[in-house]
């Protein structure tokens, strides 16, 4: 069974199989290893409780890229996407609340609620977020260019990039240029009052990062949680009919039917590397593959340091990949509810439950939740994401009950003393539900379960380093032309014939599949 | 604050002349009397006691200790014998020298890496991901170097080592009195000598063994001035002085390859290490620049100063400047460290040449400063080292 693969792929997360399947359309021998049982890294539906099925990794997606959906024919994979309804819905503890919808003048007519000058600024400012996030989309669709390459072609890459900007006209290019490097707190200051928008938007730039709004490159993290999205529609989610999982399941049935072999349960325990190349790899066990390329779809912590024996690999490299910041600060609490949460501000069942429900009263209330994670605690009142994907899709869930995800942030995987043991993870869903009850205080006698994953859960269960949902922080020194780090950020590595097409490559985290589309594409150029 | 070295008890009344100097961050004597010539001939015919703890010590031990040197040194680490030590450089990626030092091979997992400059956080980024340890014995391991002719029969006077057998580049674990030592035969001279490497807390009671055991063979406390001769004399290599560590180099142009230093010997292009596939490339093209020994021509140096009615100067302390090196009206390379070579009875001096006017008994001109004005003096491109004793291997 141990003919020879052109390629094997470390880990079935989205942009491995991604990889996977495009390497194998252009017509490689193709070995996906997976260390779990099921395929989807964190794209995963697991029934958690008898009954209760959860996307216990991510729970929505911004954006898949759109090549891959009709590339890859997902639709006939049983693909389905559900773009959620509002998009978000935020209470506040003063009996306001706030929804943003798909249709723009849906969330005029929301937002003029709470301000009439607000209300005048949206389309204003959703006109600006479309032309950077326009400018963002050129970047992401293509490998970075490499900023200090004296190729001709890496300049020219460089000069498109210039044009694309160009392109916007001198003043919008200022203008794009100006918020790039920006705090959310300054972006949203110069366009909004109320507070509750300003930290529903703000929410977006901080997801995921161990920052709080007010630290810089926060505006871009916001800008990069909206390419691709139509204008107009702010903290965009979807959800994929059946759990997050089914997009696994697309994922792995369009690479099986282009000839990929899957194999679960198979643990990578190193990259065998020969002459100055990778060779293949060996599992847990012993068992050793031989193949032509290796791909991982592991964090480049965990591949050029678990996997590779760093004599491979050069001083300075090394050094490199150890200073990527990593800083997981999220954590997740999944709930199986026997009855809907009712929100003091806006009770009773409704559309509102339906989008994301995001605490987030204000971008006070999240540099606070920050504060706490700066000094290594949890925060006391933490920024919440939730959705309960039971009521769009009831088969999650047993008749009447529901199902409810919720990110938390912030959980430092650093804490100030001791470690993610039995107790501060209680605490951790103790926090979660106690903050939750303030804006629906049914809520805690609707619980049946409750599953907390802290983020050395997330590490030990996704294989994230440090609890980090991006496979690395999306910080503006770790992007584009910086990630994973500067000099390799093509999706080669220094071995030659292994390759990166995970989150921790560009363009970055979130289920978008950029990563490994982009990746195949270069590793593709390589080979032939 | 400076400070002294673990011997300073000792040395500090010893030194008549007072001229201490900066090593790193230890006071050393640059010479014990008001000049330093006996103390130079202590090297050379009798032996010469110098404090040579100054220098960084590493001890590194563990199942990847050999795996690791390997990355780091260019030399083949997995060849050097139990108890054998080896000299070499180490270099950045890019194969530019970073330091210089001795390995000595302790055991079967553990040796000790001597260099001339803080090296902690280099090794340490090496080891990243290998199983070693890595100490920094800089403080706690006294060392001194016992060297000239007579410096084994000291030595077997005041050890239980058996140093007829102790071959060049080897060590032996011994007692002098009652104190545990390592003894190498290694130095900085280019003579036959010893170095002795002991717990920085027994090295007053080394010292007085050593100088009473060595008393009727003329051992001499002696300082870097003499040191500094006796090197240049042995063609070996002083960082900062001849080389500029790649570290610290602020342009590219400062850096040297192991190649450029006369160090290609010492590089195993075939196995793998930090800088290999440059210095693979380099060895390919050649290299652009060769470390060799000048012998200034004595009549033309008598020519030179005769202009000025005067006699040749001779630098009885060896310099450590840039002097330009001509072939014709082309300065074809750089002096680092020059001296009058009193057991040679000659000038000589260290000089990077570049490689097609390197040859040995090419004919160039050095530049000499007499009278405030810049004159060229002939002088003829040798082999390192001027001066190699037989007694120095045998």
């Amino acid at each position: 069974m141990n003919d020879t693969y052109d390629a094997i792929v470390i880990g079935a997360g989205h942009n491995g199989l991604i990889t996977a399947a495009y390497v194998a359309k252009a017509g490689l021998r193709v070995l996906v290893l997976e260390r779990r049982e099921l395929v989807g890294g964190t794209a995963v539906t697991e029934e958690v409780f008898p009954g209760f099925k959860f996307d216990t990794g991510a729970h929505r997606i911004s954006r898949l890229y759109p090549p891959l959906v009709t590339d890859l024919k997902l639709a006939d994979h049983g693909l389905e996407l559900l773009p959620l309804d509002p998009t978000v819905f935020a209470p506040t503890l003063d009996g306001g609340h706030l929804s943003l919808w798909r249709n723009p003048e849906n969330t005029i007519d929301a937002i003029r609620q709470l301000s009439d000058k607000d209300a005048a600024s949206w389309n204003g400012f959703a006109a600006l977020v479309a032309k950077a996030t326009g400018l963002l989309e050129t970047l992401y669709e293509s490998s970075p260019p490499e900023a200090l390459s004296k190729k001709r072609k890496d300049r020219w890459a460089m000069l498109r990039m210039a044009g694309r900007l160009r392109r916007l006209g001198k003043r919008d290019m200022v203008e794009v240029l100006r918020i790039l490097p920006m705090t959310a707190v300054e972006l949203l200051d110069e366009w909004f009052e109320t507070d509750v928008l300003k930290g529903t938007l703000g929410a977006a730039g901080i997801t995921g990062i161990f920052q709080g709004p007010m630290a810089a490159g926060t505006a871009y993290l916001f800008l990069h949680q909206h390419v691709g999205t139509k204008q107009g529609i702010l903290r965009p989610a979807l959800r994929v009919r059946g759990g997050t999982g089914r997009l696994a399941q697309a994922l792995a049935g369009a690479a099986r039917s282009l000839g990929v072999t899957i194999r679960t349960g198979a643990w990578v325990e190193r990259i065998i590397v020969e002459d100055g190349r990778a060779a293949g790899v060996a599992l847990v066990g012993g068992e050793e593959i031989v193949a032509r390329q290796v791909i991982s779809n592991a964090d480049p912590k965990r591949t050029f340091l678990d996997l590779v024996d760093p004599v491979n690999l050069g001083t300075e490299f090394l050094r490199r990949v150890r200073n990527i910041k990593f800083n997981g600060v999220c954590a997740r609490v999944n709930l199986a509810l026997g009855e809907l949460p009712d929100f003091s501000s806006l009770p009773g069942d409704g559309p509102h439950l339906r989008g994301l429900i995001s605490i987030s009263p204000s971008l006070r209330y999240l540099e606070r939740a920050f504060d706490d994670a700066k000094y290594g605690e949890l925060s006391r009142e933490p920024f919440l994401e939730a959705v309960i994907p039971s009521l769009t899709d009831p088969s999650l869930a047993p008749q009447g009950k529901h199902v409810m995800s919720i990110l938390v942030q912030y959980a430092p995987y650093h804490l100030k003393d001791g470690v993610w043991d039995e107790s501060r993870c209680d605490a951790l869903g103790d926090r979660v539900v106690e903050t939750l009850a303030k804006y629906a205080p049914n809520i805690e006698s609707a619980i049946l379960h409750r599953q907390v994953l802290t983020p050395l859960d997330l590490e030990l269960v996704f294989g994230l380093t440090e609890g980090n949902i991006y496979h690395g922080e999306m910080t503006l020194d770790q992007l584009i032309f910086m990630r994973p780090v500067p000099g390799w950020a093509r999706y080669n590595a220094p071995i030659k014939d292994l390759y990166l097409c995970g989150a921790g490559t560009h363009p970055g985290g979130g289920v978008t599949g950029a990563p490994g589309y982009n990746a195949a594409r270069e590793i593709l150029k390589r080979v032939k | 604050m400076l400070r002294g070295t673990p011997f300073h008890e000792r040395t500090a009344p010893l030194c008549q002349a007072q001229n201490w100097r900066r090593w790193a961050g230890y006071l050393a004597a640059s010479s014990y009397e008001l000049t330093h010539d006996r103390e130079y001939y202590a090297i050379r015919s009798a032996a010469a006691l110098i404090d040579v703890s100054p220098l960084y010590k590493y001890v590194i031990r563990g199942s990847d200790a050999v795996r690791f040197l390997n990355r780091v040194l260019t030399r083949d680490v997995a060849g050097c014998d139990m108890h054998q030590v080896m000299y070499g450089p180490w270099c950045n990626e890019a194969g530019k020298v970073i330091d210089d030092g001795t390995l000595q091979r302790l055991g079967e997992e553990s040796f000790r890496l001597t260099s001339a400059e803080p090296n902690l956080r280099w090794l340490c980024d090496n080891a990243f991901g290998l199983r070693v340890t890595i100490e920094d014995d800089s403080d706690t391991t006294a060392a001194l170097a016992l060297q000239g002719p007579t410096s084994r029969e000291i030595l077997n006077n005041v050890s239980d080592a058996d140093l007829d057998s102790l071959k060049y580049f080897r060590l032996a674990f011994a007692r002098a009195g009652n104190i545990p030592v390592t003894i190498t035969r290694t130095g900085y001279t280019g003579d036959l000598g010893y170095e002795i490497w002991a717990d920085a807390q027994q090295a007053i009671r080394l010292w007085d063994i050593l100088m009473d055991g060595g008393r009727s063979y003329g051992i001499t406390p002696s300082g870097i001035y003499a040191l500094d001769v006796a090197r240049v004399e042995a063609g070996l290599l002083l960082i900062g002085v001849d080389y500029i560590p790649a570290n610290r180099a602020l342009i590219e142009a400062r850096k040297s390859s192991p190649f450029e230093l006369g160090l290609g010997w010492a590089v195993r292009l075939e196995k793998g290490f930090v800088g290999q596939e440059a210095l693979l490339e380099e060895w390919q093209r050649g290299p652009a620049w060769q470390f060799k020994g000048l012998e200034l021509d004595w009549n033309s140096l008598e020519k030179v100063y005769a202009e000025f009615g005067l006699p040749p100067e001779l630098p009885m302390i060896a310099w450590r400047t840039s002097v330009p090196v001509y072939a014709g009206a082309a300065q074809v390379g750089y002096a680092t460290s020059g001296c009058w070579s009193p057991t040679l009875k000659k000038y000589i001096a260290l000089a990077h040449l570049r490689s097609a006017h390197a040859e040995r008994g090419t004919s160039v001109e050095m530049e000499v400063t007499v009278e405030h004005r810049r004159k060229k003096a002939a002088a003829r491109v040798v082999d390192l080292p001027f001066f190699d004793p037989e007694r120095k291997r045998s």
